[in-house]
């Protein structure tokens, strides 16, 4: 029995990697999953899908490294996402340098920013914090938006494929930017469980839970802090830089609050606290977000009548919907809803007794 | 010296509007500890409401724009009580779950606007008065700034004169000041919390009309953007505070103002460095007392 649930607490070992490896086959073959995919999954539209699907699925990793581990309720956090999409944008265009030492000195650089705006804003906590962080994405916005001479303004800065290599431009290489993704995702999953199960981690958890508790055992909790707030940038950094080079262009969309709130949606809506949750809540927004557009436009929809049939064209309004009944009737989200599957049993047992 | 005039009715036309969302968001985060993110669409429902109406009603006189501002009031109070009643009421103080229904419920209802509405500006109509200029001191002001500025002072001095002299004004500040208190002492504080999302709503709505005469349309998008700078006007003034909320208000818009045109259009930098200021330095912001 023991042996059983020790089994069944490292499923993750057993089912991560091979969700992984039958990911990783899908461009191979001719998958089809009617309704989910617009075609088989050798198709590069359906490639692109799901590599976008998983680079938005490492965003929310990195976004429940900051509110599910650490507690910090962020707005801002979009900007690291756009430093990653902007920062190589604008270095493939104005510079010589190389994809690869450009995506790290990018990285560097949303380091540092993280470092240096992380300091700042852990001045304060709490609403003050998630404001604070607003109002540092609020900037970065206005700085794309007005220095349209570098950053292109509103209509987005495409890429300048000079300098990236050949097997990552193009409609035919979809596939090795999807190895690409994943490789990020699975990058993220890690380096996310890794800074979860670490000492630092455990002080940040600590710190979520009672931070006047920490301080009186003499741990110092803002240098912690700044550790999840830095990795949870960098992450974000290197996705977005991903995103950038799979949809060819950077748009002030990237560092929009609708961004972080959608991210706040995905993390809600997976489980707060759950790392599964967050990428997998991640993958299946990006999917329903691609699809249900084009759902919406479904000719049956057409022939319902208007009152029903606005409101279902509309994604976001369902989205915020779903959201809605969530939060008040699925605290815990949709990993406390298996959660409450796979321990209902017990659980019972546990009250009759 | 023309430019400085224009710039300031400007600034205080545009800060009136920051403080028509401005003041109930405060309110409700004084009281409840809610941060409300449907704010914005309030004002939103408030400018359709009185848009529809002033339609239904054609022409463009005085009349007109005072019953749609009435009419948005009103839809903007009964959108916000039922926001607070449905929404908010079943996760009494559970703060984080009721911000985050909040932005649900302005995720969803701003899709809804655009679904009915469609995603383009709607062009209202105004009296003729209003898009004339009123020469002061050399420099030629559109006339909607007075209509926002009186507007706004008329509210504040009724939110404030509602909040010292009657009874369900007293429960409020005491609420804001200690509900734990307040409820020790037998009162049901909850009626309180119904009552300042109703006041919030309309005056949001209110604020809704008002905004579509400034901007001279209406978009599923007004509220939203209005919103932000709202948020950090919040802040700057602190939170719970009425009178932080309106002062902020004018700092925060005149600046804006005096920022793009002297500074080549850094206005919302200026505002976001004032904020980080504000924070770091009086992290209650002007007038707030202790955050809950």
């Amino acid at each position: 029995m023991n042996f059983l649930s020790e089994i069944f607490k490292r499923r993750g070992l057993i089912v991560g990697p091979l969700l992984v490896a039958a990911m990783a086959v899908l461009p191979l073959i001719d998958f089809e999953l009617p309704g989910i995919f617009p075609g088989p999954s050798s198709n590069p539209g359906t490639l692109q899908i799901l590599a976008l699907a998983l680079l938005i699925g490492s965003l929310a990793l990195s976004y429940h490294l900051l509110l599910g581990v650490a507690g910090l309720l962020s707005f801002g956090h979009a900007l690291y996402f756009a430093i990653g999409t902007y920062g190589l944008a604008i270095l493939l265009r104005q510079t010589d340098i190389a994809l690869l030492p450009a995506m790290l000195i990018v990285g560097l650089v949303g380091l540092v920013v993280a470092a240096v705006l992380g300091r700042i804003s852990l001045q304060v906590s709490g609403i003050a914090f998630a404001m604070v962080t607003l109002a540092f994405a609020q900037a970065g916005s206005v700085l794309i938006r007005r220095n349209s001479e570098i950053t292109n303004g509103e209509e987005g800065l495409p890429i300048n494929t000079a300098n990236v290599p050949d097997y990552l431009v193009g409609v035919v290489n979809t596939k090795n930017l999807f190895w690409l993704a994943l490789v990020i995702a699975v990058i993220a999953f890690l380096l996310v469980t890794w800074f979860e199960k670490s000492r630092a981690g455990h002080v940040v958890a600590a710190t979520r839970e009672n931070e006047l508790r920490v301080r009186v055992l003499g741990i110092r909790p803002t240098r912690v802090k700044i550790l999840a707030v830095v990795s949870a940038g960098v992450i974000a950094t290197v996705a977005g830089m991903v995103y950038f080079v799979l949809q060819s262009t950077a748009s002030p969309a990237n560092i929009s609050a609708d961004l972080t709130l959608t991210l706040l949606v995905i993390v809600v809506l997976g489980g707060v606290g759950s790392r599964w949750g967050a990428l997998i809540g991640g993958v299946i927004y990006m999917i329903l977000d691609q699809r249900l557009t084009s759902l919406a436009r479904a000719p049956e929809l057409k022939e319902l009548p208007e009152f029903l049939y606005i409101p279902l064209s509309e994604p976001l309004f369902l989205l915020g919907s779903i959201f809605i009944l969530v939060v008040l009737f699925l605290p815990g989200g949709f990993a406390g809803l298996a959660k409450r599957f796979r321990t209902g049993k017990r659980a019972k047992l546990k009250e009759l007794a | 010296m023309s430019d400085v005039i224009l710039l300031l009715m400007t600034g205080l036309g545009l800060g009136a509007l920051y403080f028509l969302i401005a003041g109930g968001l405060s309110l409700i985060y004084g009281l409840m500890g809610v941060l409300n993110f449907a704010h914005g669409s309030f004002l939103t429902v408030g400018a359709i409401a009185g848009w529809e109406i002033s339609k239904l009603l054609g022409g463009d006189s005085w009349g007109v724009l005072l019953i749609s501002m009435v009419v948005g009031a009103l839809v903007g109070a009964v959108v916000a009580t039922a926001t607070e009643l449905l929404l908010i009421r079943p996760l009494y103080l559970r703060h984080i779950e009721q911000a985050l229904i909040t932005v649900g419920l302005s995720l969803a209802s701003v899709a809804l606007f655009e679904g009915i509405w469609g995603v383009d500006p709607n062009y209202v109509s105004r009296p003729p008065w209003l898009i004339e200029v009123t020469k002061i001191a050399g420099a030629l002001v559109p006339n909607d700034r007075f209509l926002l500025i009186g507007s706004a002072v008329l509210v504040l001095f009724g939110m404030l004169a509602f909040l010292r002299y009657t009874r369900f004004g007293l429960i409020i500040r005491a609420g804001v000041e200690n509900r734990a208190m307040v409820q020790a002492l037998g009162i049901d504080v909850r009626r309180a919390f119904t009552l300042v999302f109703a006041i919030g709503g309309a005056v949001a709505g209110f604020g809704g009309v008002l905004a579509s005469q400034y901007f001279g349309y209406v978009s599923p998008h007004l509220g939203g953007n209005l919103l932000i700078f709202a948020f950090i006007v919040t802040i700057i003034g602190g939170l719970g505070s009425l009178v932080g909320a309106a002062i902020a208000s004018v700092l925060v818009a005149v600046l804006q103002q005096f920022a793009n045109f002297y500074l080549g259009g850094t206005g919302d930098l200026v505002i976001v460095v004032l904020l980080i200021v504000v924070l770091l330095t009086r992290p209650t912001g002007l007038l707030g007392k202790r955050a809950h």
